[in-house]
């Protein structure tokens, strides 16, 4: 049952992003072709309802469903590993037009080649793993 | 029921989109799609000889939950709640497409160019699946997170740190698009 609700939220989550398209490969070619709004108007409306409610939850200092008060963490500081690992990201992003929630949900809309871009995506996952310490942060 | 099918507005998705990681933050969690991949690496034996999947994957199982989810929401909205007429995108770029033999959406998710079985099993088709994804995890867990985790969870808290590796998300997708996919296709 405590796992049931994260499978709800997943299975929404799953609709949400298919039909909004943000699952397309055209749609995020489109938009880094500045030819459309679409995604742009998804990730800043998304960001706006985000801001706007962790604002209210820290001046109201408000707690979660168990009582406890709701603690966000902040991201650690730095520049390199954000600007670099960011770049990485975005070329494999710009390539196969998936982000990891996207792969998972592509596999259930029955593209199965997306299991490649996952198989990828988990070497990729384990080649930083094993170079962690080795990498500029 | 009509309004479910055809694309849905930018509006809607979006504001769906924050409610969703608000949801999990008042489940105390937080929104973080890449972190899965980082689970299964351990969940695969990847914690045996490198410290960095030394986890207990138990704990992130509520996470797995939402990826399974994620994987039955994707079949229900492919299944059930198209029309045909999703993936309307600007004409130009149907245009664009064309020149590079990269075949028209008609109410397809993805490329056949990139996504079909038969491409997936060419050698210039795997190999761009394959270093696609392998961008994808390296970059995230390089910059610590990815669209789910910087873009919307990072952004919307303010978070410097987020802003920054969006910005890299954007460098490295505007070179892609603009300058390595016209070489590649």
């Amino acid at each position: 049952m405590k796992l049931f609700k994260f499978l709800i939220v997943g299975f929404i989550f799953g609709i949400v992003l298919t039909k909004a398209e943000a699952v397309s490969w055209y749609r995020i070619y489109e938009m880094f072709m500045f030819q459309s709004f679409h995604m742009y108007g998804i990730i800043m409306v998304a960001i706006a309802t985000g801001l706007i409610c962790i604002q209210i939850i820290k001046r109201k200092r408000l707690n979660d469903f168990s009582g406890t008060p709701i603690m966000i963490v902040d991201k650690e500081r730095g520049f390199t590993r954000y600007i670099v690992g960011g770049i990485f990201f975005g070329l494999g992003w710009g390539l196969v037009g998936c982000c990891p929630g996207p792969i998972f949900i592509l596999l259930g809309t029955g593209i199965y080649a997306v299991g490649i871009v996952l198989l990828g995506a988990l070497l990729g996952t384990y080649i930083y793993g094993l170079l962690k310490d080795i990498l500029p942060h | 029921m009509d309004f479910l099918y055809g694309t849905w507005h930018w509006a809607i998705s979006g504001f769906l989109i924050g409610a969703i990681m608000l949801l999990l933050i008042y489940f105390g969690k937080s929104f973080g799609m890449s972190s899965n991949l980082r689970t299964m690496c351990s969940m695969a034996g990847a914690n045996r000889h490198c410290s960095f999947f030394d986890l207990d994957w138990k704990e992130q199982k509520w996470s797995l939950a939402i990826v399974l989810g994620a994987i039955l929401g994707g079949f229900v909205a492919y299944h059930f709640l198209e029309n045909g007429t999703e993936v309307a995108i600007n004409p130009e770029t149907i245009k664009q497409l064309a020149t590079m033999n990269i075949d028209a959406p008609n109410g397809k998710l993805v490329p056949n160019a990139l996504f079909s079985i038969e491409t997936m099993l060419s050698f210039k088709g795997f190999t761009i699946l394959l270093l696609g994804g392998l961008l994808i995890g390296f970059g995230s867990r390089y910059a610590g997170g990815c669209t789910s985790g910087h873009a919307i969870s990072g952004m919307s808290n303010l978070q410097m740190p987020s802003l920054i590796a969006v910005i890299g998300f954007f460098i490295g997708g505007l070179a892609m698009a603009h300058l390595i996919l016209p070489l590649l296709f």
